[in-house]
Order: C-alpha cells, then sequence, then structure tokens
C-alpha cells in the first residue's frame, strides 16, 4: 500500500507550479504545470510526448536542482538517450543521479493470466525516488501498460491508486498517453483512458495534423485545476532544442520601450520622404509586384545598416544568397564585403519548406545565432504559402512581436499576387496592418513602358511624403526621382524624361529671345544715339548759318547806311542825324 | 521424477493485497493438482524488496516467474485463468 513519504511541506505559493523547461508553454501557463500534482499529456503518435517529458526532466536535473525519474513503457532507455543527445541535451550526463530511467517495457513474451496491478512498480518506484531525493516523475506511454489489464474497472482502479500514490510522494508527475487525433480535438468521451483526463489537474493535447501537405503542430491546455492558461490552441514546433510553443503577447505583458531613434533605408530622399528615415525596431513591409525593385530596397536597407556596423541578417525564399549579392552589385549596393566580414548574412530559405510556424522559428534561431540587429525576409508571403493559410496570420503576428521584444528592425516584402489590378491590395498575411511603415511599390505602364513608382502607403509616427516617386535604379545606386504631373497624369521614365527636356528647351529658348531683344535694343539705342548726335551738329551749324546771316545782314545794313551819308556828304545836302544811329 | 525439484517459480507480489493472495492460492492449486509437490516457491514482496523488483523489471503485481524448467516464462496477473496458466507452463490438468 502506498505510504506517506516525509517529504517536507513546501506548498509556498510562489512554489505552486513546477517549470517545463519548454518555451512558450511555461508562459501560457504562468510558471509550468502544477507542482506535486499529476499533469497528463496526450497526443496521437510522433506528437512530441515524449520530448515534452523528456525535456521536463531535463531542465528539473540541469537548472531546477530538481531530480526526476522517467519510466519508459514503450521504449527501450538506450533509445531514448540517444534521442534526446538529438536536442542538444546531454541526458546521458545527467543519469543516474539527476535522471534515472526505469526500463519498464512490458517482456515481449509476457502473459498475463487474471488482472494485476501496478503496486510492484510503485513499491519499486518509490524506494528510488527516496533513495535520489527525485522530484519529478514520468510515466511515459502508460496507455502500454493499462491495456494490458483486462477491464475498464481495473484501468480506473490503477490509474487511480497511480494518482494516489503520487499525491503521496509529492512528485510532479507528467503521464503521456496516446490518443488518435480526434481525442485532441477536445472531445474527452470514447477515448478508452478519458477518465484520465478528468483525474488528472492538469492535462494538455499535442496535435499533429497535416493541411495540405504540410505538417501542423498545435498545443491546448484542456485543464488547469486552480489555475489561469491560454486556452486557445497553440502552434509549436520540435525544433533543435525541443519543444518550442509559440505565444502571443499575453495581456499584462509590458511593453517593449518604443525608441524615436531613426535608421536609414539606404536611400537618400526616401529617408527625406520618410522624415528621416525608418524607426528603429519597426516593422516595414514593401509590397509590390514581381520585378518592383523589393529586393533592391531591401538591400539598400541591409547595406546602410551594415555601414552603420548593425548585425544583419537576410533570409531570402527566392535566391541564393550569392545571386543576390551579385545582383545587388549590379545597382550600386555592395553587400559582398559585409558578408566577408561576417557583419551580414545571407541565407537561402529557398529549399526549407514546412509550416509557417516552423520557418518562424528556424528565422528566429537563426537571427538569435547571429545576434542580428537588422533582419530582412524576402519575401515574407511565402509564409502563407499552401496549407499554411490558417496559421500564417498568426505566425507573422508573432513575428512581429518578437522582432519588437528584441529591438530588431525587420523588413519585409511581400508579393502582390499578379493579377490583382488594384494597386493597394491588402497582403495575404494581413502584415499590412501590423507593419509600422508600409511602402508600396507599382508599375506605371505608359507609352509603352514599365516604370516603377514608390509611395509611402503608411509609416506610423513620422511624417511622410504623400508623393508617389519614380524608382530609379542604376549603376550607380538607387534613387528617387520626381515624377512630373501633366495633364493629371503622372509622367514617368522616357516620358518624364521628354518632358525634362522640353521643358529645357523652352528654357534655353526664352533666354536666346530675351538676348536677341537686348541687342536689338541696344542697337536702336545706339543709332538713335549717332543721330542725335548728327541732329546736333546741323543744329549747331543752322546756329552757324544764322549768326553769319545777322552778321552780313548788318554789314548790309551799315554799308548802306554808310553808303547813304556817303551820298549825302557827296551831295551835301543834308546833316547826319547823330541820333539815329546806334 | 527424473529430478528432485523439477519445477522452481518465483511470485512476486504487493505484500498482501488481494490480486497477490489470489496469485498465490491459484499457484499453490495448480502445483497441488498438476506437480504433487515436485516444485518449490520462491515469494517476493515488492513491499519489502522494492530495490530487487526494479533489478529484476517487475512492475506490475503479481508476477509469476517460472525459472526452471527452461525457458523463463514469465506469467502476470491473478493465475485466475488455470488452462491458460498450464498451456504456458508445459502441463496439462491429466498430466499428474
Amino acid at each position: 500500500m502506498p505510504r506517506l513519504s516525509p517529504v517536507s511541506k513546501r506548498a509556498a505559493p510562489a512554489r505552486t507550479k513546477a517549470a517545463t523547461g519548454i518555451p512558450g508553454l511555461d508562459k501560457i501557463t504562468d510558471g509550468g504545470i502544477p507542482r506535486g500534482r499529476t499533469s497528463l499529456v496526450i497526443g496521437g503518435p510522433g506528437s512530441g510526448k515524449t520530448i515534452f517529458a523528456m525535456r521536463f526532466l531535463v531542465v528539473g536535473a540541469e537548472s531546477l536542482g530538481e531530480p526526476g525519474i522517467f519510466v519508459a513503457f514503450e521504449e527501450s532507455v538506450d533509445r531514448l538517450v540517444v534521442n534526446m543527445d538529438g536536442f542538444g541535451w546531454n541526458v546521458g550526463a545527467l543519469v543516474p543521479d539527476g535522471i534515472c530511467f526505469v526500463d519498464a517495457q512490458p517482456a515481449p513474451d509476457l502473459i498475463q493470466s487474471g488482472t494485476f496491478d501496478l503496486d510492484g512498480m510503485l513499491a519499486a518506484l518509490e524506494g528510488l525516488a527516496r533513495r535520489m531525493g527525485a522530484k519529478r516523475i514520468v510515466f511515459d506511454a502508460l496507455d502500454i501498460v493499462l491495456a494490458l489489464l483486462p477491464d475498464a474497472a481495473a484501468q480506473r482502479r490503477e490509474v487511480y491508486r497511480l494518482h494516489a500514490w503520487l499525491a503521496a510522494n509529492e512528485l510532479t508527475a507528467i503521464i503521456t498517453a496516446k490518443a488518435s487525433a480526434p481525442e485532441t480535438e477536445g472531445k474527452t468521451t470514447g477515448h478508452p483512458f478519458s477518465f484520465m483526463q478528468f483525474m488528472v489537474d492538469c492535462a494538455v493535447l499535442l496535435n499533429h495534423s497535416v493541411v495540405l501537405g504540410v505538417s501542423q503542430r498545435s498545443l491546448r491546455i484542456q485543464k488547469y485545476r486552480g489555475s489561469g492558461f491560454n486556452e486557445n490552441e497553440s502552434p509549436f514546433v520540435i525544433g533543435k532544442n525541443g519543444l518550442d510553443v509559440a505565444i502571443s503577447r499575453m495581456l499584462g505583458r509590458s511593453d517593449s520601450e518604443a525608441t524615436s531613434e531613426r535608421v536609414s533605408s539606404g536611400v537618400a530622399r526616401l529617408d527625406t520622404m520618410l522624415g528621416g528615415g525608418y524607426y528603429r525596431a519597426a516593422a516595414i513591409l514593401i509590397t509590390g509586384f514581381p520585378g518592383t525593385a523589393k529586393t533592391t530596397l531591401s538591400g539598400a536597407f541591409a547595406e546602410s545598416a551594415c555601414r552603420r556596423g548593425e548585425r544583419t541578417l537576410f533570409v531570402s525564399f527566392d535566391s541564393d544568397g550569392v545571386e543576390i549579392v551579385r545582383n545587388l552589385a549590379s545597382v550600386g549596393i555592395r553587400l559582398a564585403p559585409y558578408v566577408k566580414s561576417g557583419l551580414l548574412q545571407m541565407i537561402s530559405a529557398r529549399t526549407i519548406t514546412g509550416s509557417a510556424e516552423t520557418l518562424l522559428v528556424r528565422i528566429k534561431a537563426l537571427a538569435h545565432d547571429h545576434r542580428a540587429q537588422c533582419l530582412v525576409i524576402d519575401p515574407v508571403s511565402v509564409l502563407a504559402q499552401t496549407g499554411n493559410e490558417l496559421t500564417a496570420h498568426g505566425v507573422a503576428e508573432r513575428l512581429i512581436d518578437w522582432t519588437k521584444a528584441d529591438n530588431i528592425t525587420l523588413m519585409c516584402t511581400s508579393l502582390l499576387d499578379e493579377m490583382s489590378s488594384s494597386a493597394q491590395t491588402t497582403t495575404p498575411l494581413h502584415v499590412s496592418t501590423l507593419a509600422d511603415t508600409w511602402i508600396h511599390l507599382n508599375y506605371l505602364v505608359q507609352a509603352g513602358e514599365r516604370n516603377r513608382g514608390l509611395a509611402i502607403i503608411k509609416s506610423r509616427g513620422t511624417a511622410h511624403s504623400n508623393q508617389v516617386r519614380e524608382l530609379i535604379l542604376s549603376a550607380d545606386g538607387v534613387t528617387l526621382a520626381d515624377i512630373y504631373t501633366a495633364g493629371g497624369e503622372v509622367v514617368m521614365g522616357t516620358l518624364r524624361w521628354e518632358k525634362e527636356r522640353s521643358q529645357r528647351a523652352a528654357a534655353e529658348g526664352a533666354e536666346v529671345a530675351s538676348k536677341l531683344k537686348r541687342v536689338r535694343l541696344d542697337a536702336e539705342e545706339a543709332e538713335l544715339q549717332v543721330r542725335l548726335k548728327s541732329l546736333h551738329t546741323e543744329l549747331v551749324a543752322k546756329q552757324v548759318e544764322r549768326t553769319l546771316l545777322a552778321h552780313t545782314t548788318e554789314n548790309n545794313a551799315q554799308e548802306s547806311s554808310r553808303g547813304r551819308t556817303r551820298i549825302r556828304e557827296l551831295r551835301g545836302a543834308d546833316l547826319p542825324k547823330r541820333a539815329a544811329r546806334k | 521424477m527424473s529430478r528432485p525439484i523439477p519445477y522452481r517459480f518465483r511470485l512476486y507480489v504487493a505484500g498482501e493485497a488481494e490480486n497477490s493472495s489470489r496469485a498465490l492460492a491459484n499457484l499453490q492449486a495448480i502445483c497441488r493438482t498438476c506437480l504433487g509437490g515436485r516444485h518449490a516457491i520462491e515469494i517476493v514482496d515488492v513491499f519489502k524488496e522494492p530495490a530487487r523488483c526494479l533489478a529484476d523489471r517487475v512492475f506490475m503485481t503479481p508476477t509469476l516467474v517460472r525459472l526452471e524448467p527452461a525457458p523463463v516464462r514469465t506469467i502476470v496477473g491473478t493465475l485466475s485463468d488455470t488452462d491458460a496458466v498450464l498451456r504456458v507452463l508445459g502441463l496439462t490438468a491429466s498430466a499428474v
């Protein structure tokens, strides 16, 4: 019979939960699974039950000073240890003081006659637990041994026996059991061991489904006595560190500090349009059709980040890293030196397949390893590829949530549907609503040309230009040109150039005309001056002539008067009148 | 009677638990009727020797192990299904 073990009672409020060591799950449950109680982990084959349970023991033994026992009903201990080494947990090193494995696989030739009970196992485990001071215990695949019991009543009896034993020994326990997919969808009846779900204090369902050929894993806490928890399904992945449960921001979590620091977009005029650049830790979305220079703009951002000495991760789902470096070099964006120095890491994720969640986890791991401050995902719309439609939006939300929390400036591009006619379609991921800055690149087809137009659709917290600019790629780099509006229509490309040229010509013409006019006026003035001079000369001549005339007339008069006097004198008749003479 | 004790059994029991007591009673009855005393039964109480259970990898009680004649056979349960037990042990009720 189970006996109370003399373990001291330490049920302090802060110690009511036992951390599982699974990132995300401890947050969802606000600390872990109930301490000193039994938790049930149910899932189909390959749903990650054993990894879940093993992580619980590893974290207990390694970091929390809580040794544990692993009772394996299904797999041999050797294989378990080897399998777990794949997650980088050196389980072997923790044996036997940290983790003790108990191989409880029923012998293959075992014959059963009549009912039996688990007293033998519990007695053996109790001795072991006391000897090693175990605080945690895992029963992996308990269903195997329960299935040997002849009837449901016996199964129930043994589960209650186990439950009572665990409670008496104050062990925090995880029991894993198999269940096919329909049972994990929340149905509790019909399952052969469904009574376990009622008995335990916490039940976690692991679901593994395949949607359109893409594996999707999710975890849901079905019950948790005496604690609040996130009731929704949370996607998780089995990554290189074991289970990684995705969590969205929970209520009450303090916001990461918002910064007003600006980072350059790599295009000077775009910075001006944005009133100084992007905000640090902002999420920037660039949408556009194929070939609208989304990658180029991302590359410009990456280059400027590297120039500032910031570690940058460039994840491309389209092409190889070397191809991008080569292609961007053709428009004057030189990434090669930074790749060489290790500042910039180019990741080609073209071949990575899997659920959106898997991609996010991989990107997170890469960014973490690279200690990235700037992250480019080109394009982010792959997250919504076939099979991921349902989860992709949540993934995008968590992506942005994560980058903000880690103060990473995120730039993602999103491909728009080619057939879509609207210039500002929403992206399939609805990233557009989450993004802080949304730049839309568009083709304007005009006069037999396609030209790239750039517009800032939104930019939270920054003044931004309302103008559509033409994006010009040249060997010298990326520039933005003003565009002309002519007759209510924007003019780009060659037409813009022609317009510019004609304006230039008109200005030149006007200048020439004014010059000509000035010359003509000068000439006229000069002519007038000449005429003025000649007239003056004529005037002087006339004056001289007039003086001469007057002089002559006087002389004549004197002559004639003198003549008359002479005549009178000669005649001697009259006296000359002196008074009459002047 | 080729050998003095051709049948050697070991029965793991959980103290005085009901299943264990029934298994012991059933085993003794079978041995009496079929083997006529040419047997030896060792009883291991898991509560008294938990470490031995662990070493012998016995987790369900009661567990009967036939040590001799070889090969070793293991039967779990109360041994209430006499026919099955006899079949496993290579005996028949008439082979007295």
